[in-house]
């Protein structure tokens, strides 16, 4: 398991390769890739930048692909999540989880992410050309998470 | 002493991102240290009106009716917005 949180950017293929190397009991590989948009609620992004508690940060995500693990078969995992200054386009959150078979993968990516955007403690401001603005939570976040309590 | 953290938005209100309180008397849990903060007045007030504010405690999430023990961490912030 790999849980990141950086300023530097990530590779979606080396760390693909990285999860599978050395074994070949996997079957599956389910990845997530967020990006910065160019604009959000009508207004251009010029840049954003990405804040975070140091330490509840990783303890968190960490918690979140044990959660993972406890309900799905997932062989292993990988979170990385950046901070600091980004731009349009840019790289923000990859999740990769391997498995044997597909639905367990594709099941416990959905859920790392539905639960990273409710739980661990990132924010984001924008800067538009109105000026910088905290981004608001969106209650689809919520729904999201709530939809994998049974 | 309570080492208290505030993030984002709410950071920028109240202009600090930390501060060292002695844990005062008759504080024992979150919901009463927060009543405290918001009491000063100020910018302080900003802590009492922000929309579905969330807390930490030693880096856990935890709801206003946390206990709290000297030597405790314990964070103020608006809903995170990663991802």
């Amino acid at each position: 398991m790999k849980v990141s949180v950086q300023s530097g950017d990530f590779d979606l293929g080396a760390e693909c390769a990285a999860i599978g190397r050395g074994r070949t009991d996997i079957g599956a590989l389910a990845s997530f890739v967020g990006l910065v948009r160019d604009a959000s609620d009508g207004a251009g992004i010029s840049r954003m930048t990405l804040e975070h508690y140091p330490g509840m940060t990783e303890k968190s995500l960490a918690e979140i692909v044990e959660q993972a693990r406890g309900r799905w078969d997932v062989l292993d995992a990988t979170v990385i999540h950046r901070i600091g200054e980004l731009k349009p386009g840019d790289n923000i959150v990859l999740v990769v989880v391997a498995s044997a078979h597909r639905g367990d993968a594709f099941a416990a990516c959905e859920f790392i992410m539905d639960f990273l955007k409710t739980r661990a403690p990132f924010w984001k401001k924008e800067e538009t050309s109105e000026g910088g603005r905290w981004v608001d939570a969106r209650e689809s976040d919520d729904v999201a998470a709530e939809k994998w309590k049974d | 002493m309570l080492k208290i953290l505030y993030f984002a938005g709410l950071r920028e209100a109240l202009d600090r991102s930390s501060e060292q309180l002695a844990m005062p008397s008759g504080i024992g849990n979150l919901g009463q240290l927060h009543a405290h903060l918001v009491a000063r007045g100020g910018v302080w007030e900003a802590l009492g009106k922000t929309k579905n504010l969330r807390a930490a405690v030693n880096q856990e999430m935890a709801a206003m009716d946390a206990p709290l023990k000297d030597g405790d961490e314990v964070a103020f912030f608006p809903p995170v917005t990663g991802g």
